[in-house]
């Protein structure tokens, strides 16, 4: 840590305070919230693209997993539903996982030739009929049951906490998937794999009611301790008594209070990440990683196992990502798959790792704290911000357009940013030492 | 005495790090063949690319018919009438014979059909297979296409980066008498060969290189005949 | 057992849509493979051009449909298409000069140019919901249907309807014309020849004297115009909304994959590879079974491989398998 990092670390906190006294405090712990989040995500890329040069652009899908881990893991189960299929789905799900298991398995074992190719052909359309037998009324019996509610077989009622590591684990698992498949591939069609599972991943999501009611959404997913309701704290008599010895009014001081338990929250989460990465960095393991990604050939050469650390570095920056995508669903306490989007889930992301200077942690953290909150300030001013800028405009179609399309204004900024970062600061704002 | 239509004087240079050549002189007179012979490493491919401008030299000077064209890109010695084949990749494989050649001459405003002719004269080959992708060619004929690229631009000096490096001894005399016919309607030849012996007996002036540097410099014949050069270099 | 109308409805839902749906992948197949094979990178921006291109057509559009200039029966937007194109041309040009050109000069690796055409993809999002909005923009005008299924059903007798709308033959023909040219382009003139060269061979095409600038230029102009006609022939067939064509991007990439990126040729099979694929692992076949099969054996079920939500698990789904059983693709491509 240097004097430049200390004041740029401090620019950023200053925008954080002016923006608490400059609007609200409420905006601005909004804003930090989603800035840290999205710091952890920006450090689970930073992992696999700075220090191993894997291009992953599922950022998106992975959060997603995350959100589905809490509600597979913390929301109510919904025993009727369970009753009406649960199981069969299950056991159907453990089908067709069987199923492309034998089929892997053959392939490997059988020799090359037409027998193996009809034997895997066969293997696999027989084991979608089956699977689709048992899954197809099994999922229309659970969606059945009280549709306007429920119709999906809910989670297992864990505490919000357990949530967390288990959105890291779903992550992981479908990182070692992907990763299997897809990490012997060049660096851009990896690029195009990943932003392909990513828009299945939301599908899935979106369309599997049984699972997590889909586009329906779930919502009051319990929230994480120590974070109370805010109702609750309303009705507390010490906390009600401490409003009125420190003079705040009850009803803001109770949103800052869990805003500001959250945040800490994600602190120590972010803290955590930061200080297992740097020490994972500094031994031999993350030498090798940089070794690997400076000279694959040579490091391959030295007996390095390229494939296999690739593998490892894309499973653990998926599953930071995934923690922070479970996180993100326990603060919203509702899953909607249907505002997942690419630009603002995988893309804000690199860009965040890019400008923040990517192979440094640090970096990532204030690339996500400052193009966090640019992202947020924007969509909360910037429609306010054209009004003022249009104020002497007439009314009219051009001046309403213009204020509609304020918020567009913080792509193009962004890109404008990305692209002003990569040409005269390629390194980013704090580069890799 | 007349200063040589092309000449390579006391380059000095490398590809940014330490010096290859220290001091190299290279030249080769009008409508006659000079080799670059040499062990591995020697400088050979290095000199003949100073030669056509791909490395930045830190000394000497390289002059095409009485004009400086040290500071010149390869690109623009091409329009000064240089034609280089390089040793590998020196065909477009996706592209038709008869493509190849047409992008060879792809500087030239005029029109290229008498120069076609000729190239298909020397090379009868590539007129049979002129509609067929490159690449699908064998190591001669490839190399064939690519010499018939380079003359398309009707060069005066054609530079040949290991002409004969890959294919059999068969296709090698064949491609030396080709070179020879080049050299007969009067354009100069330059050309760096691992075959040594084969290569001193076709040219009239042999550079024997070694750690870039000039080692003996004399006609072929001579060379072939010092007793030194044999030993040292041809194997006896 | 009727197999006529069974096929009619084969035609109907299944090969008219997926011709359509494939010419318009493979225009956008085609530009992104271009670009690969020229300038050495994924173009991720791609989709964008499109949305961009599509809205600059769209605004011509309108603009011409309020001073009453039409185009009889067929849509007025293939008239404004040249203005898209040109806009887009000029759009693309003005972004290499001033944002790829540096990279190039530089020698910057492919996955550095990957990330500047990410930060590209942002401008241009931008600037499209900027002008135009995010919402859908249905711009086709003209004659609806070049056949109806009604009419079918009165010329034919036959139970089953076909109904050819005109956004889909115009969509066939367009894409069949551009690619002519394309190709006549490629395969016949000085220009395209030597952008075959760059493209097989950068030093040897440098050392022939072609002008590394001009070919990229020429690139931009023909990813222009691919793109634009792409996104307006993919909107007047659906309609036109920027999300949307930013997620075409990755059927357009799989199509440029699983056809070998940088072959036109395989560009063009893409397309119709995912085209077909996608709508016919997420068409339910009840109709055609009930047809073919004896009644007794007629299906109770939709008999649907896939809901459609899924379709791009299906694009998704071919690139990989052909990414890891012939990694160059079915054409080869590159594999730089």
């Amino acid at each position: 840590m240097n004097t430049r990092n200390l004041i740029l670390f401090a620019g950023v906190a200053g925008l954080f305070v002016l923006t608490g006294f400059g609007w609200s405090w409420n905006l601005a712990l909004s804003i930090l919230n989603m800035a840290l989040l999205s710091s952890i995500m920006a450090m689970g890329v930073n992992m696999q693209w700075g220090y191993a040069g894997l291009f992953n652009t599922g950022v998106m899908g992975f959060t997603a997993l995350g959100g589905l881990a809490v509600v597979v893991t913390s929301a109510r189960p919904v025993a009727e539903g369970w009753a009406a299929g649960g199981w069969t789905i299950l056991f159907s799900l453990f089908l067709g996982a069987a199923t492309i298991a034998t089929a892997i398995f053959l392939y490997n074992r059988m020799p090359k030739g037409r027998p193996r190719a009809l034997t895997v052909a066969a293997v696999l359309l027989v084991g979608l009929f089956v699977f689709r037998h048992f899954f197809d009324p099994a999922v229309a019996a659970v969606e059945a049951f009280n549709p306007a509610t429920y119709g999906n077989i809910g989670g297992l009622g864990l505490p919000a906490l357990v949530a967390w590591p288990v959105g890291g684990l779903l992550a992981a698992a479908a990182a070692w998937a992907i990763g299997k498949t897809a990490l012997g591939l060049r660096s851009d069609y990896l690029a195009i794999a990943t932003l392909g599972i990513a828009e299945i991943i939301i599908a899935v999501m979106k369309n599997e009611d049984w699972l997590a009611r889909g586009v329906k959404n779930i919502i009051d997913l319990p929230r994480p301790w120590p974070v109370p309701y805010e109702v609750a704290l309303q009705q507390n008599e010490t906390f009600l008594g401490m409003a009125a010895s420190w003079g705040f009014n009850p009803v803001t001081g109770s949103t800052i209070t869990v805003k500001l338990l959250y945040a800490g929250l994600f602190t120590a989460v972010l803290v955590l990440v930061i200080l297992l990465s740097e020490l994972a960095l500094k031994s031999p393991w993350g030498r090798m990683m940089r070794a690997i990604r400076d000279n694959e050939v040579s490091a391959a050469a030295m007996g390095k196992d390229v494939t296999r650390r690739h593998l490892q570095i894309f499973i653990l920056g998926s599953a930071v990502i995934g923690i922070a995508g479970a996180m993100m669903t326990s603060m919203d306490g509702q899953l909607t798959p249907g505002t997942y989007n690419p630009l603002r889930y995988t893309f804000l992301i690199w860009v965040m790792v890019i400008v923040g200077g990517s192979g440094n942690n640090w970096g990532s953290l204030l690339g996500g704290m400052l193009i966090g909150w640019l992202w947020l300030i924007v969509e909360d001013l910037g429609p306010g911000l054209m009004g003022l800028i249009t104020s002497g405009m007439a009314d009219g179609w051009l001046k309403s357009h213009l204020i509609d399309s304020a918020q567009h204004m913080r792509l193009l900024t962004l890109g404008v940013v990305l692209l002003l970062v990569l040409r005269f600061s390629p390194r980013g704002l704090i580069p890799e030492k | 005495m007349a200063e040589p239509f092309l000449i390579g004087q006391d380059m000095t240079g490398g590809y940014g790090g330490a010096d290859i050549l220290h001091s190299c002189t290279i030249a080769v007179e009008k409508g006659e063949i000079a080799v670059i012979v040499g062990p591995n490493g020697a400088g050979k491919s290095t000199a003949m690319k100073a030669v056509f401008g791909m490395l930045n030299l830190r000394g000497g000077h390289v002059k095409l018919d009485g004009e400086d064209i040290t500071r010149l890109s390869p690109q623009a010695r091409v329009r000064k009438g240089m034609g280089f084949v390089p040793q590998t990749h020196n065909i477009f494989t996706s592209m038709t014979v008869e493509e190849n050649l047409e992008m060879g001459a792809f500087i030239r405003t005029d029109d290229c059909a008498d120069t076609l002719a000729q190239v298909y004269d020397l090379f009868p080959i590539l007129k049979q297979k002129r509609l067929q992708a490159a690449g699908e060619l064998s190591g001669g004929q490839r190399q064939q296409v690519a010499v018939g690229r380079a003359l398309m631009t009707q060069p005066k000096v054609l530079m040949l980066d290991e002409p004969t490096a890959g294919v059999s001894p068969i296709v090698m005399d064949e491609l030396f008498d080709r070179i020879i016919e080049v050299a007969r309607t009067g354009i100069s030849i330059l050309m760096v060969e691992q075959n040594a012996r084969q290569a001193l007996e076709i040219a009239d002036k042999g550079y024997v290189l070694v750690q870039g540097a000039n080692r003996f410099t004399d006609t072929g014949k001579a060379l072939m005949a010092d007793p030194e050069v044999r030993r040292s270099f041809l194997g006896g | 057992m009727d197999f006529l109308n069974a096929l009619v409805a084969f035609l109907n839902f299944v090969f008219i849509p997926g011709l359509a749906y494939g010419s318009q992948l493979a225009l956008g197949a085609l530009g992104v493979t271009l670009i690969y094979g020229i300038l050495r990178f994924s173009n991720f921006a791609h989709g964008d051009t499109m949305a961009f291109g599509t809205m600059v057509t769209i605004l011509v559009t309108w603009a011409m449909q309020s001073v009453g200039i039409g185009f009889g029966p067929l849509p007025t937007a293939l008239l404004a298409l040249p203005f898209g194109i040109a806009a887009t041309a000029v759009f693309l040009l003005l972004t290499d000069r001033v944002v790829y050109r540096f990279y190039r000069q530089k020698k910057a690796a492919p996955t550095i140019l990957v990330i500047v055409s990410l930060g590209v993809m942002f401008v241009m999002n931008g600037v499209v919901r900027l002008i135009i909005g995010v919402d859908d923009q249905d711009f086709a005008d003209g004659e609806r249907f070049i056949i109806t299924a009604g009419e079918f059903k009165t010329a034919t007798g036959l139970a089953e309807g076909l109904a050819l709308k005109t956004t889909q033959g115009v969509t066939v023909i367009t894409a069949v014309i551009t690619v002519a040219a394309l190709f006549w382009f490629l395969q016949k003139t000085r220009t395209g020849k030597s952008m075959r060269a760059y493209s097989d061979n950068e030093d040897l095409a440098l050392l022939s004297g072609i002008n590394p600038d001009r070919v990229v230029q020429v690139t931009w102009i023909l990813a222009a115009a691919l793109a634009t006609i792409a996104g307006v022939l993919y909107g007047l067939d659906k309609s036109f909304k920027p999300f949307v064509y930013f997620q075409l991007l990755l059927p357009i990439f799989a199509a440029a994959i699983v056809g070998g990126l940088g072959s036109p040729l395989g560009a063009i099979a893409g397309g119709f590879v995912i085209a077909f694929s996608e709508v016919m692992v997420t068409y339910a076949w009840k109709k055609v079974a009930t047809y073919l099969l004896p009644e007794s054996m007629a299906p109770e079920g939709l008999v649907q491989l896939m809901s459609t939500d899924y379709k791009f698990a299906v694009s998704f789904a071919i690139l990989i398998i052909v990414l890891l059983f012939m990694p160059t693709g079915l054409f080869k491509g590159k594999s730089v």
